[in-house]
């Protein structure tokens, strides 16, 4: 399958400052990607590259075999809805949706339309008299019927209650699968990822930790538990990605392709949220020291 | 896009296209009957006396307060476009957001901005255009009976004919590209402001004087084109001279003695005494002593923008500013297309 | 038409759940021969999740014979699981039995041999899949 974003030594710099460093993806179509990490750690800044808000400063990015934002082309193939959904306070429901119809030669206006009733919003009231729920979901509305390839959403949910959340979620996946789209979707809480994503990427300081599909990360990443032991002294292809001690218990969270056959471990299965917090590394367990020289891990298919 | 740009600029189109009717309908119901008025009153005064120079005089005054207001008008309303219709076009955007849904459209910045731009452009030169018309047309006998106000000078000249179009449309390209620059409304709406008003203080200060080179003429000082008479308690006598052409922009005068240096003031002369010969009895009239005055080679140098030039020169501070606004513009599309998250 | 729902602290992955809750629904009689499953898009709508994990589970249980996939139309029902009956496993449950005894006479109390067992148990299926 092709590629639907590929960057190579993405970076963005802002004065002084490195929002990403040196970000090298190969994110495959037909994928709900999870893009998790800390606030500030970057995923706002990659996500702007990626639709061409931002320009890179060194290195590149390509979406969908073309550069981000080149032309009307370009623009048509993907859909953002930008963090706190941005709406015109003084246009109605229905004027967004002329808006889209305006602006975009491939807008589905019945699909648009039938989102629209089914979500229950009254076309004539304005977008700055609704909550903040009925606003993402108008903002996901537009998104969707400009009929993308790629729908890009920066922390969609980040400002919504639970039930406007899982709304939210709801309506996005149903048209993943309607219209095959390809997904990418930040955020910095990985339980909003974890039923959704099938392929995840971690940003933690400006860089990407870890980028796979989630069933192959789950498979290769565990949890070994046991006697105080020294991390350092694993065999060959166990890699550590965190390690804890107490005075008489090691626990190491390790990825490696291979089974293993140290019957001293006591070797448990890590949930979504458990991977992603060993490579952000936790307050109380501080990940390996050298955190910042850790190569990028890239679990290919 | 066409629609996006109009229904964004509805509310502010609304309001300026009322008050620019209200205006009209007053000046239009008043016009008439002020020209009326004023042609009566010229051949009245023609016919009687010859010279109507009192009779402009108390017309002008009559109306002054209304000329004051319609050319304030005309010279506030490019300062208050680029202000309202010109910062706030991109900063709007930028502050709540929403240029990260308009731009993720199908559709590229440049041509947002192209849109953008011609249309808002448009309204903006319409609503100067007609502003700057109606006045024009209302005030013209007033301005034909303000001695105090020369067609050429700088309060009249930026007030009327063609050129607050293009103080209009600069003010406004003005607007949008500092409000790129500096990104929040407030306080692109003061940069704006300041620089607008630097410019048109610039103009007639350092280019408009320069734009052709002055006519230079000395005329003798005569009873006819006398400005001002006076004698100091030195005894010296001050005097000075008007140009023949009563529309031109005055630009310096001084008197200047027979070798052409510029005096201050007559230096005495015993042919100027107070106490006797020409320059004594001046109630019964000052020919007299300005002849003798003009024996002694004395003259008044006036440098000046003849009112022939009127058009010319409105044409030039077109160009001028439509070239700046040009450039802006250019500016601006270039400027766009960087990051703007 | 069967609902499903998932709970995220079970030890199963999502897909797995789904598996689990059709057998389930099979032995109990509440999806007989014939019945459709929800379409992806409905189960998708439903529990806000990947549709991979719901192809993956409908997969796995064509696989195990229990459902067939019509291009076009749905997933059906093929087989029942309603007379698996537990009288059918009785040498299984005598050695269960059995084991039991002999888990008490190590003596083992009742949270140990449930541990015991529950951790053997999930190792097992793991090793199973991967």
């Amino acid at each position: 399958m092709s590629a639907v974003i590929q960057a190579q030594g993405l970076g963005k710099r802002y004065g002084q400052r490195w929002a990403l460093t040196d970000c090298t993806l190969d994110i495959p179509a037909r994928r709900v990607v999870g893009l998790v990490g800390p606030n500030g750690a970057g995923k706002t800044t990659l996500l702007n590259l990626a639709t061409g808000m931002l320009a890179p400063t060194s290195g590149s990015i390509r979406v969908l075999g073309g550069r981000p934002a080149e032309g009307p082309a370009q623009l048509a193939k993907v859909g953002f809805v930008a963090q706190d959904s941005p709406t015109y306070a003084g246009l109605s429901v229905a004027d967004h949706l002329k808006l889209g119809a305006r602006l975009n030669p491939g807008w589905d206006a019945a699909l648009a339309r039938e989102r629209i009733g089914r979500l229950g919003l009254d076309p004539a009231r304005r977008a700055g008299k609704l909550s903040g729920g009925q606003r993402a979901q108008l903002a996901l509305t537009l998104g969707i019927a400009k009929r993308p390839q790629l729908l890009i959403l920066d922390e969609p949910v980040a400002a919504l209650d639970p039930l406007a959340r899982r709304e939210f979620l709801q309506g996005l996946m149903e048209a993943t699968v309607e219209h095959q789209l390809s997904v990418v979707l930040s955020s910095h809480l990985v339980a909003d990822l974890e039923r959704a994503c099938d392929y995840l990427i971690v940003l933690v300081d400006s860089r990407v930790r870890v980028a796979g599909e989630v069933e192959e990360l789950l498979a290769t990443h565990h949890r070994l538990s046991g006697a105080r032991r020294d991390p350092t002294r694993l065999p060959a292809g166990q890699h550590v990605i965190s390690a804890s001690h107490t005075d008489r218990q090691t626990t190491l969270i390790i990825r490696t392709d291979a089974p293993i056959h140290d019957p001293a471990w006591t070797v448990s299965r890590l949930s979504l949220e458990d991977l992603v917090l060993a490579y952000m590394g936790t307050p109380n367990h501080p990940a390996n020291p050298g955190r910042n020289h850790r190569p990028t891990l890239e679990v290919q298919r | 896009m066409i629609w996006l740009t109009w229904r964004q600029f509805r509310a502010a189109a609304a309001m300026t296209a009322a008050a620019l009717a209200a205006l009209a309908a007053i000046l239009a119901l008043t016009g008439p009957g002020l020209a009326h008025d004023y042609t009566t009153g010229i051949a009245a005064c023609t016919t009687h006396s010859g010279s109507c120079s009192d009779f402009a005089r108390r017309f002008f005054d009559h109306h002054q307060g209304s000329f004051l207001a319609v050319s304030a008008v005309v010279l506030l309303l490019p300062a208050l476009i680029g202000l309202f219709w010109g910062a706030p076009l991109i900063t709007r955007e930028l502050e709540a957001g929403t240029h990260r849904l308009v731009w993720n459209q199908s559709i590229t910045r440049s041509r947002w901005l192209a849109v953008k731009l011609a249309l808002t452009g448009l309204a903006v030169m319409t609503a100067a255009g007609l502003g700057s018309l109606v006045v024009t047309w209302w005030s013209s006998p007033i301005d034909k009976a303000a001695q105090n106000f020369p067609k050429m000078g700088p309060l009249l000249f930026p007030a009327r004919g063609v050129v607050p179009v293009a103080y209009a449309a600069l003010a406004f390209a003005l607007g949008v590209t500092v409000g790129m620059l500096v990104r929040r409304t407030l306080p692109a709406m003061a940069i704006t402001l300041a620089v607008f008003v630097a410019v048109q203080v610039a103009m007639p200060l350092l280019v408009r004087p320069h734009l052709a080179p002055p006519t230079r003429s000395t005329v003798q000082i005569t009873e006819a084109n006398l400005e001002d008479f006076s004698r100091g308690p030195d005894r010296r006598i001050r005097v000075s001279a008007k140009a023949a052409d009563t529309g031109a922009w005055v630009l310096s005068s001084h008197t200047v003695d027979a070798s052409g240096h510029a005096i201050d003031t007559i230096p005495p002369s015993p042919s100027l005494s107070p106490s006797a010969g020409p320059c004594a009895s001046l109630e019964r009239g000052l020919s007299p002593c300005l002849a003798e005055i003009a024996r002694l080679g004395y003259r008044q140098q006036v440098t000046y923008q003849p009112s022939s030039r009127y058009w010319p020169f409105q044409w030039y501070e077109t160009g001028i500013y439509t070239a700046l606004t040009v450039g802006l513009a250019g500016f601006c599309f270039w400027r766009i297309r960087r990051s703007l998250s | 038409m069967i609902e499903f729902h998932l709970d995220t602290r079970s030890g199963l992955s999502p897909y797995q759940q789904l598996v689990r809750q059709v057998r389930q629904a099979l032995r109990l009689g509440l999806l007989r021969e014939g019945d459709q499953l929800p379409t992806v898009k409905e189960v998708v709508a439903q529990l806000a999740i990947n549709p991979n994990t719901v192809l993956k589970a409908y997969r796995e249980l064509e696989h195990e014979g229990l459902v067939a996939a019509r291009p076009g139309v749905g997933t059906f029902v093929t087989a029942t699981l309603a007379d698996d009956s537990l009288a059918a496993h009785g040498p299984l449950r005598q050695e269960l039995r059995r084991w039991l005894a002999r888990a008490r006479r190590a003596g083992l109390d009742e949270e140990s041999i449930e541990a015991l067992f529950m951790t053997t148990f999930r190792t097992a299926s793991e090793e199973d899949i991967a």
